[in-house]
């Protein structure tokens, strides 16, 4: 691939029909045209039969355009938005396994967990584990401080998004409309 | 009433008005070729030497005749050897079905015999696919693919079914195309296209807008892809091409997109576009392209392609816009439906001392005649002279296929039958074959080179069982032409493993395929070949000799500037 100066890291919201090798499908897309999927979260709609996708990738204006358009291309694929920090909400889950020996230590991660709003949800003598949600540079930020002690294991969702205000996945558009006339099977 | 699954997808085919396919048996498809037998009055096989052979054909099928091309393959190496063919009508957008046949599902993920990943495999290289493992889902599945296939931009369909599909049975009900948008899946696919999604009609304000950059234009040029050839649009551009009064080019794919013989042509555009071709684009001032994706063998350097001009792009493909070339305006739509649009609104333009200006350079190559040896030019000319006007003209891939696109007139979508995108050496004979196959009242030819020539002359057997009149003309220079002439002008010379001084002699195989042929090196044994060939009624092989040093002319490198001509 082209070398690329000013990339950045963009947020793609897809919907998709929810069939078998529609992943491997939109996968191949990202790998062959080069680009490497930075964080990536699927789950059921309230549409039966759509799955929603959010998907992480670093790429520069010009080119993020390029792949927006040949992922709207796939047959699968129902529609496609970029989304922002400024129109969108981001958030993230993630589960967080630390090690704590003795009562101070196990009051200190307490302690923490309660600044970040973060829940226990499951305890051991050396243990305990919190769930987080938040976007990723809150995420972030109480990893590093849990760092402090000993984290045993971290699991995360991948970051899903959702736009502000009235504005859906699904608004009409003039270039939607066009994408789908390349689908208009009939 | 109660079919098995080879019945359904036959019966599939015949609602799809289907009565020819390609195909070649094995292990996996055995209940499809047995269900074959029953409906062979309705549905005509035609079994070719090997599985690429068929690919091709059912490629050529339905780019001379506008209708879904159908190719049967068994599973592992039957459904690989498919691929290359798979590709060639991915990247020249060509609607075939590709039906090939899976180990049972019992087997299915055990490495079983002749099982690959068919539909993986396949992924890449086509608009869809679909592997069925449910027999109740074969019809519906089946209409969708061809759908598919032909709709918007066509492109191959790939269809894997399992092996126990085909033997087991499922009820069964006929339903006339017309009325699929009304069953099972399609029904759900016309829904979301038609009441929530689909634009049917083309923005008229874009249309709008390039009416009146037409009338501000006073240096416009055309460009016909091969949107125009596959939209059957050739009627709108040529109106539309008068209309505008301006010098018009073809692409590769976009030979047969308007008369060859119009007086605005100029001809080939790109890499071994014409001088006319490659300086109009360089300095008009309005560019026009339809159904075109500026490839780099068009384009070649993007940043300073047309950079005078304003560039239009009108193509039903919307992520074809601004992929490879930055553009100004662009209308997505059907080809055919734009330019009837557009000539509609369009007043009659006049552009006469641009048009002096362009067709003062030359729109055609000329040769140093003489010599013991023929020069591409005279044997085109010599074909043209003594076939019909519309004869189909398929190619393979290199030199030959550059001088005939640059020689021959093609007046009509269908009349060059050529592997532009994928480039693929070998495709001239099935495709020629699929295409005599698809119009048999037509005169059909094929162009090859001595290396394209060898890659799928085995195809020969098939061209002699079936008895079509097919002439091959082998325009034999004793090397792989277009390698070498990059060696000689980029690699100093240096020949490396391009030189075909080794059999076959084509004559001779012509003979062992129990058909007829002749080597020619001038212009009046030509003649005589031609004449032979054609009152033989069977398929002949013309084998002509050029030199060894025979180039195409112009040229421009790979990504430079368009009108760099090369000096040779």
């Amino acid at each position: 691939m082209e070398k690329m100066d000013n990339a950045v890291r963009q947020t793609l919201a897809l919907l998709v029909d929810n069939e078998p090798g529609v992943l491997s499908q939109i996968a191949r897309l990202f790998s062959r045209k080069g680009y490497n999927i930075e964080a990536f979260a699927a789950g059921p709609t309230e549409n039966q039969g759509l799955s929603r996708l959010t998907i992480d990738v670093i790429a520069d204006e010009p080119h993020i355009e390029l792949l927006c358009n040949q992922l709207r291309k796939l047959y699968p694929v129902r529609s496609v938005k970029r989304l922002n920090t400024v129109n969108s909400i981001y958030r993230e889950l993630m589960l967080i396994k630390v090690v704590t020996e003795g009562a101070d230590r196990r009051n200190d991660v307490m302690q923490i967990a309660n600044i970040f709003r973060a829940q226990i949800i499951d305890v051991s003598l050396e243990t305990l584990t919190l769930v987080v949600t938040g976007d990723s540079e809150k995420l972030e930020a109480i990893v590093n401080i849990l760092k402090e002690f000993k984290i045993l294991e971290i699991a995360r969702t991948g970051v899903v998004a959702i736009e502000r205000g009235k504005a859906t996945i699904n608004d009409e558009s003039k270039e939607r409309g066009e994408f789908n006339y390349g689908k208009n099977v009939l | 009433m109660r079919l098995t699954g080879a019945e359904i997808l036959m019966e599939c085919l015949l609602e799809q008005e289907v009565d020819t396919v390609f195909g070649y048996p094995g292990g996996t498809i055995l209940y499809v070729y047995d269900a074959l037998v029953k409906y062979r009055d309705r549905v005509h096989h035609y079994l070719t030497a090997h599985e690429q052979g068929a690919s091709h054909a059912a490629d050529g099928y339905a780019r001379s005749t506008g209708k879904v091309g159908v190719a049967f393959s068994t599973s592992g190496p039957g459904a690989t050897n498919l691929t290359t063919g798979v590709a060639t009508a991915y990247m020249d957008s060509s609607p075939v079905v590709f039906i090939s046949c899976n180990v049972a599902e019992s087997l299915i993920g055990k490495d079983s015999f002749q099982e690959v990943d068919s539909t993986g495999v396949m992924l890449p290289i086509t608009k869809c696919t679909f592997q069925i493992s449910d027999v109740n889902k074969l019809a519906d599945t089946v209409r969708r693919a061809f759908a598919i296939a032909r709709s918007g931009r066509p492109g191959p369909v790939f269809i894997d079914i399992l092996k126990n599909v085909t033997a087991e049975t499922a009820e069964y009900e006929f339903v006339p195309r017309k009325e699929h948008k009304k069953s099972g899946m399609l029904d759900a696919l016309y829904d979301r296209n038609m009441a929530d999604l689909h634009k049917p009609s083309i923005d008229e304000e874009d249309i709008d807008k390039l009416i009146s950059m037409i009338g501000e234009s006073e240096k416009p040029m055309l460009i016909c892809g091969g949107g125009v050839v596959r939209g059957r649009a050739h009627k709108e551009f040529n109106e539309f091409v008068n209309l505008m009064d301006a010098p018009t080019a073809i692409t590769v794919m976009g030979g047969g997109g308007m008369e060859g013989r119009n007086p605005l042509a100029t001809g080939m555009i790109g890499m071994h576009g014409s001088q006319a071709s490659n300086i109009a684009v360089n300095e008009c001032d309005l560019l026009i392209a339809v159904g075109c994706r500026f490839s780099d063998r068009v384009a070649l350097d993007p940043e300073s392609f047309a950079s005078q001009a304003k560039i239009v792009h009108i193509d039903i493909d919307r992520s074809e816009i601004n992929k490879n070339v930055q553009t100004d305006h662009h209308i997505v739509g059907d080809a055919k439906e734009v330019l009837r649009m557009l000539n509609e609104r369009l007043t009659q333009q006049e552009h006469p001392k641009w048009k002096e200006y362009v067709f003062s350079f030359p729109t055609e190559t000329l040769y140093d005649e003489g010599g013991d040896t023929l020069n591409p030019k005279q044997v085109c000319d010599t074909i043209a002279k003594m076939m019909p006007m519309d004869t189909i003209v398929a190619t393979d891939v290199g030199q030959h296929q550059m001088w005939a696109i640059q020689h021959f007139h093609f007046d009509y979508p269908g009349q060059l039958i050529t592997s532009g995108g994928f480039g693929t050496m070998g495709f001239g004979l099935g495709a020629a074959i699929g295409a005599k196959v698809g119009n048999p009242d037509k005169m059909v030819i094929h162009i090859a080179g001595d290396g394209s020539f060898r890659m799928n002359c085995n195809e020969l057997t098939t061209v002699q069982h079936y008895g079509l009149p097919v002439i091959t003309f082998v325009f034999d220079n004793q090397t792989l032409g277009m390698v070498r002439q990059w060696q000689n002008l980029i690699y100093k010379k240096n020949f490396s493993e391009t030189d075909m001084d080794r059999g076959p002699d084509f004559v001779k195989l012509a003979e062992a395929y129990g058909l007829r042929g002749r080597r020619v090196n001038n212009q009046k044994d030509l003649a005589e070949a031609i004449e032979e060939a054609m009152a033989c009624g069977e398929g002949y092989v013309i084998d002509c000799m050029l030199d060894i040093d025979e180039m195409v002319r112009p040229m421009v490198g790979g990504g430079s500037h368009i009108t760099d001509f090369m000096k040779l």
